[in-house]
């Protein structure tokens, strides 16, 4: 297990790593804000939590990530070249060019990528369907599926919700980057979701609640032993790390000038 | 692989698609054990409450939640596994298109949908129920492939082919109980090769599902009339068997027949592949013409959208006189 210094490193690279994939994603910028957000839930998972083995990627028993809010992909691809999927070369290629890591991930096992996303509101679904069939396959894997506050919004993400419970889906756990803001504004003034946690308790789930920025309240909310399907709602701030980005709507997308770009490398590293 | 008779074409006549294919997957899944099928609280509908019965945990009931039962459907799918999922075909199609094009087109999903009630045989329900447009959605998307048997036969041959098939594909089912029957044999089906039923030098009449009897029916009566109509029965809208297609154009007219919107189906499929072709013949393109047909009988319904053996008979005439 890495501690908290080794995974609060790991953060660190990954978001320096997302700012290298924004900035050379050139005129048209990338998904920071909520890249930004998602990197210690990330962290965590792949750092302390999840089982995987690059070098068996299609092992039956790896337990599998769903990126539903796949619009955070270069968290993800960071999170991936931490993990020893993607290589250096991967991430300096990403965003740009022919790359075959674009701003919404595309499935790739060898890589991975189980899913393709881009669209929002499908990833739970999904991700029930697999928790599904490793439990009649009797695999010991667990799915985890990563959603945007602002995610929820869709009717599906809540069919899909049901169905988790319903089916008894104990090795399935939800992750809600619930960073308040989504493309238009704030959540609230958007599409208010009502009690978020009285929603999810209403449908059977184990809700627990983090700091997105803890690495160890993350890991503790991971790792807490339950009998029903789990949701962590994690705390976060969209464009974490980076002054003029965080909790600023207009940096749900946004592209780094050469300044922007070194003002960001110095906020990260401080 | 279920033997085709006589009598068991008559039986599943009188069954109609839906039974046809729960007792088609019925029997696959005694034989086999490497498929799932879900539904969208439309088990009973779908015909299939003995397979739900007989294999408990290899059915799943997605809830009046179609969306989600793609999902569900892609999620059992990810390591390969055949999954079957059923529903009303505008609710399968277009409800969750979006499930359906990012899971079955874009990821490739060995997903197979099937679309119960396709064309007008819902008639009373009325077009909320109809499927005049499912066709030509599931087609424009990429990597899909879309078959619509002519009848009970060819729904058992194509549930069979489906279940070796590792690819995602949407099954179209036309007619209900008392479907005509069209096939008392094997017909040696394959999917994306069209299956000739009539040969004829004026002219081609290329039909699926259940227009296949009814131009069967046309070409009779155009025979009358000293026109000879050759009959091919496209059950695979795409991949579209091209070489069936071009092989028509000799003919003086082409004619495709559906029951479905002539936007985006069978009809504009052949015209896709003929378009760039040199020296052809015109193509006359038979089915719903664009419009929400107003509600009734079944029989009501294919006479008003002009889709009986005496009406396509008719229209060709008619476009072969102007």
């Amino acid at each position: 297990m890495k501690n908290r210094e080794e995974l609060e490193a790991m953060a660190r690279r990954i978001r320096l790593n997302i700012l290298k994939m924004t900035y050379q994603s050139g005129l048209k910028g990338a998904h920071l804000g909520g890249g930004m957000s998602v990197v210690e839930i990330l962290t965590v998972l792949y750092g302390n939590i999840m089982k995987y083995d690059p070098a068996r990627y299609d092992m039956p028993e790896r337990d599998r990530l769903i990126l539903s809010k796949a619009h955070a992909a270069v968290a993800l691809y960071a999170a991936l070249h931490e993990a020893g999927y993607l290589t250096e070369e991967d991430i300096d290629q990403a965003l740009h060019g022919d790359s075959m890591f674009f701003e919404h991930p595309k499935r790739s096992l060898r890589h991975g990528i189980e899913f393709s996303g881009g669209s929002l509101g499908q990833g739970l679904s999904l991700g029930m369907g697999t928790a599904l069939a490793l439990k009649k396959k009797g695999l010991p894997s667990r799915v985890y599926v990563i959603l945007g506050d602002g995610e929820c919004d869709e009717g599906s993400v809540w069919e899909a919700a049901a169905a988790v419970t319903h089916f008894g889906l104990t090795n399935l756990t939800v992750i809600i980057d619930r960073n308040g803001l989504q493309f238009d504004g704030r959540k609230e003034d958007i599409l208010n979701p009502g009690d978020t946690e009285a929603r999810w308790r209403s449908l059977g789930y184990e809700v627990l609640t983090a700091d997105g920025h803890d690495v160890e309240e993350l890991q503790a909310a991971l790792l807490r032993e339950s009998d029903r399907p789990k949701v962590i709602i994690a705390r976060t701030v969209k464009g974490k790390g980076v002054h003029f980005a965080e909790n600023e709507v207009t940096w749900h997308t946004g592209r780094l000038t050469d300044e922007l770009y070194q003002e960001a490398i110095r906020d990260v590293n401080d | 692989m279920t033997e085709i008779t006589r009598s068991k074409a008559r039986l599943w006549s009188r069954l109609g698609a839906r039974a046809v294919l729960g007792q088609a997957l019925l029997e696959a899944a005694k034989e086999r054990d490497d498929f799932y099928v879900v539904s969208a609280d439309l088990a009973q509908s779908s015909g299939l409450g003995r397979f739900r019965g007989e294999f408990p945990d290899r059915f799943m009931n997605a809830g009046i939640a179609e969306q989600n039962m793609i999902g569900l459907a892609a999620g059992l799918a990810k390591d390969g596994t055949n999954v079957f999922a059923t529903s009303f075909s505008p609710f399968v199609t277009m409800r969750a298109c979006e499930q359906v094009r990012m899971n079955m087109g874009y990821m490739q999903l060995n997903i197979k949908t099937v679309g119960l009630g396709s064309g007008l045989i819902m008639a009373q329900l009325g077009n909320s129920h109809f499927g005049i447009e499912d066709g030509a959605v599931m087609r424009a998307i990429p990597g899909m492939t879309v078959v619509c048997p002519a009848d009970g036969a060819e729904i058992v041959r194509t549930v069979e082919a489906l279940c070796d098939y590792g690819k995602p594909a949407y099954l179209r089912l036309t007619g209900g109980p008392g479907l005509p029957v069209v096939y008392e044999e094997d017909m040696g089906f394959r999917i994306g090769k069209a299956i000739s039923l009539r040969e004829g030098k004026d002219i081609a009449i290329i039909a699926n599902g259940t227009m296949v009897h009814y131009s069967l029916k046309a070409a009779e009566i155009l025979a009358e009339q000293g026109v000879d109509a050759a009959v091919l029965d496209m059950h695979t809208i795409k991949p579209l068997d091209t070489e069936a297609a071009e092989a028509q154009l000799d003919k003086k007219l082409i004619v495709t027949v559906e029951e479905a919107s002539i936007v985006g189906g069978l009809g504009s499929a052949v015209a896709e592949c003929l378009a760039p072709k040199k020296n052809k013949p015109p193509q006359l393109m038979l089915g719903i013409r664009d419009c929400f047909p107003h509600a009734g009988s079944y029989a009501y319904l294919l006479e008003q959208c002009r889709l009986t053996g005496e009406l396509i008979a008719e229209d060709i005439m008619k476009a072969l006189r102007n």
